[in-house]
């Protein structure tokens, strides 16, 4: 069974249609197949029309999708002999985020992703793909480790955010995500990050200081979600949609912004729709902007870096 | 008409009439409600004369109390104001009109050069007084500006953090400042000079999760609410009640992620202390 989110409500009624009329074994079955393909022909055009201009709070939605491919489906379809790598080597390893060796296109790289999991059981062991200190202290040393060794990090980043819990402060959450944005700035090879889904704040920028920042067209990022923002700014978290709004965290918004590289297109209708297709479609875009990075030392990679995060923020929309 | 009313009515009111002197001339402690005398609060630093509770400080105040005198401030680069056109039920550029008049200050960061018991130092301050100390576009320069100005002047970088965290109205833009101001901290440990933060109350979220928990040392003030998540968000995921004197100064010093709470009256003469320790090449 799809799962239709609620703007999705004409789509799901004429694909429904579709799937009865396809059941139906009528005699005179060719006035069926043409009436099939004017449906799928409209369905097709509703879905695009509903894509190409989904607002904020629609993205949010899109980029939450339960079937979204989650960063263990990109680790699955783009990383050959992924050897998972497990632990912080001091208290634990934390499954919100997956890291380990594999080879991408043939090349020896560390990935890393934050992972949500897809059904009940794996939500809860990935805990909903909010890591604790833990978590980004594997990411930390998986990121050392790739320097020592000169392999390009990759990372895929699907996240609500740092999980805001009591042992994750006493075991200091803000230090282990500063450490990992700071392993991501001075890694001496290339770091380049993918924006999967939801790239929620501080637990999303620990993974995405990289060389090379991509977004899915319908995925989201933002320092806060909009319901927290709402909840805050507007005093009622039902204003979320408004708040998404006001955010920019759409993909379009923050290349707009200058602040993230590239956007990679989505299968219409959105990610769920065709998992394989945006999967193969974030491989060739990390691969084109993984090449110019190849050929270069670690210091002007480095300063090429940090060149690009201290030019951001000096433009703005408009 | 009874001769009350004409002799001690205007009696009575003559007493509170009084009362037109201006009312901070006594100040009530936030911690033990105990009325304080301003000129001992000075006095004080600002530390409740009855409980020892510190009370939040404007950026002259920590200017003053932590560098020698005959400081001087340095101009930041100015960014674009309200890079994302933001309104929720005002504007964001109306808020930071009003947050400009009533603090008469640019944004939640100022950054001076002195010396501090005569040793050259760069002293970066955040506001809370200033939109809650959030981080901006504006605080992320600043910090990028101060850790230039360390480099440039070969001085130790300290940084007095007070803020509730990232900027919302500032959305992703302000994101990017926890990356920005990592690299402003790499900057001062790439040329071997001192990064030391001072945690104030309260130090939270993208400011504590970035430049706030990379120093070489950290000190923090007695009390000051340090760390990432808020209580309230805290609470809401466990539906525990939270632990006392969770995410206090006292609590992350136990659990090791701060060096020292240091008293305010000590805090200088710290600094002094761990500049001039760290600082072997200068002494030579």
């Amino acid at each position: 069974m799809r799962h239709y989110l609620d703007f999705e409500k004409p789509i799901a009624e004429l694909e429904g249609k579709i799937e009865e009329l396809r059941r139906m074994s009528a005699p005179d079955g060719i006035n069926i197949a043409d009436e099939v393909a004017r449906l799928i022909d409209k369905s097709a055009h509703q879905l695009r029309a509903t894509y190409s201009k989904l607002t904020a709070w629609q993205k949010t939605q899109v980029a939450r999708h339960p079937d979204r491919p989650k960063a263990k489906n990109y680790i699955a379809g783009l990383i050959t002999e992924f050897s998972p790598l497990a632990g912080d080597r001091a208290f634990a390893d934390d499954a919100a985020i997956l890291g380990g060796l594999g080879r991408f296109r043939g090349r020896s790289v560390v990935v890393l992703g934050t992972e949500k999991g897809s059904d009940t059981e794996s939500r809860v062991a990935h805990n909903f793909g909010m890591a604790r200190p833990e978590g980004y202290r594997k990411a930390r040393r998986l990121i050392e480790l790739a320097g020592r060794f000169g392999l390009p990090v990759l990372t895929f980043v699907d996240t609500p955010g740092a999980y805001p819990g009591i042992e994750a402060e006493a075991r200091g959450q803000a230090e282990a995500i500063a450490r990992s944005i700071e392993a991501c700035l001075e890694a001496p090879v290339p770091v380049i990050a993918t924006i999967i889904g939801e790239g929620g704040s501080g637990g999303a920028i620990a993974l995405a200081a990289g060389d090379a920042v991509l977004m899915l067209e319908h995925a989201i990022y933002s320092v806060i979600s909009p319901e927290g923002c709402a909840s805050i700014l507007w005093r009622d978290a039902a204003q979320a949609s408004t708040a998404a709004e006001a955010l920019r965290l759409t993909a379009q918004d923050l290349r707009r912004l200058k602040l993230i590289d590239q956007i990679v297109a989505e299968p219409l209708g959105g990610a769920h729709r065709d998992s394989k297709q945006a999967i193969d479609a974030v491989g060739a875009a990390v691969q084109t902007a993984l090449a110019p990075l190849l050929s270069l030392d670690a210091a002007s990679l480095k300063a090429k870096r940090r060149d690009k995060f201290l030019a951001m923020g000096r433009g703005s929309l408009s | 008409m009874s001769w009350l009313n004409e002799v001690i009515r205007p009696k009575i009111r003559s007493l509170f009439a009084r009362r037109d002197v201006p009312d901070n001339l006594w100040h009530q402690c936030p911690a033990c409600q105990q009325m304080i005398f301003h000129r001992d609060l000075e006095v004080a630093l600002k530390i409740c004369t009855h409980c020892g509770h510190h009370m939040r400080a404007n950026t002259s105040e920590r200017l003053a109390w932590t560098l020698d005198d005959g400081f001087n401030l340095i101009e930041l680069p100015k960014v674009p104001a309200d890079p994302l056109r933001f309104r929720d039920s005002k504007r964001y550029s109306d808020r930071l009109k009003q947050a400009r008049d009533a603090t008469r200050m640019d944004d939640a960061l100022t950054v001076a050069h002195g010396s501090i018991d005569g040793q050259r130092a760069v002293v970066a301050v955040m506001a809370f007084e200033f939109m809650g100390g959030s981080m901006g576009a504006a605080v992320g320069e600043g910090i990028v500006a101060a850790g230039r100005l360390a480099v440039l002047q070969d001085a130790p970088l300290i940084i007095f953090t007070a803020s509730g965290g990232a900027r919302m109205q500032e959305g992703s833009v302000s994101l990017m400042q926890m990356p920005r101001s990592v690299i402003a901290t790499r900057m001062v440990k790439d040329a071997c000079l001192p990064y030391i933060v001072v945690m104030t109350d309260p130090t939270t979220g993208g400011v504590t999760a970035s430049f706030a928990m990379l120093g070489d040392i950290h000190l923090a003030e007695p009390g000051a609410l340090i760390g990432f998540a808020g209580a309230r968000v805290i609470e809401q995921t466990v539906r525990e009640k939270l632990p006392e004197g969770f995410q206090r100064a006292e609590y992350l010093h136990e659990h090791g992620i701060i060096d020292a709470v240091v008293k305010r009256t000590d805090m200088k003469a710290a600094l002094a202390r761990f500049i001039s320790l760290l600082r072997i090449k200068e002494a030579a």
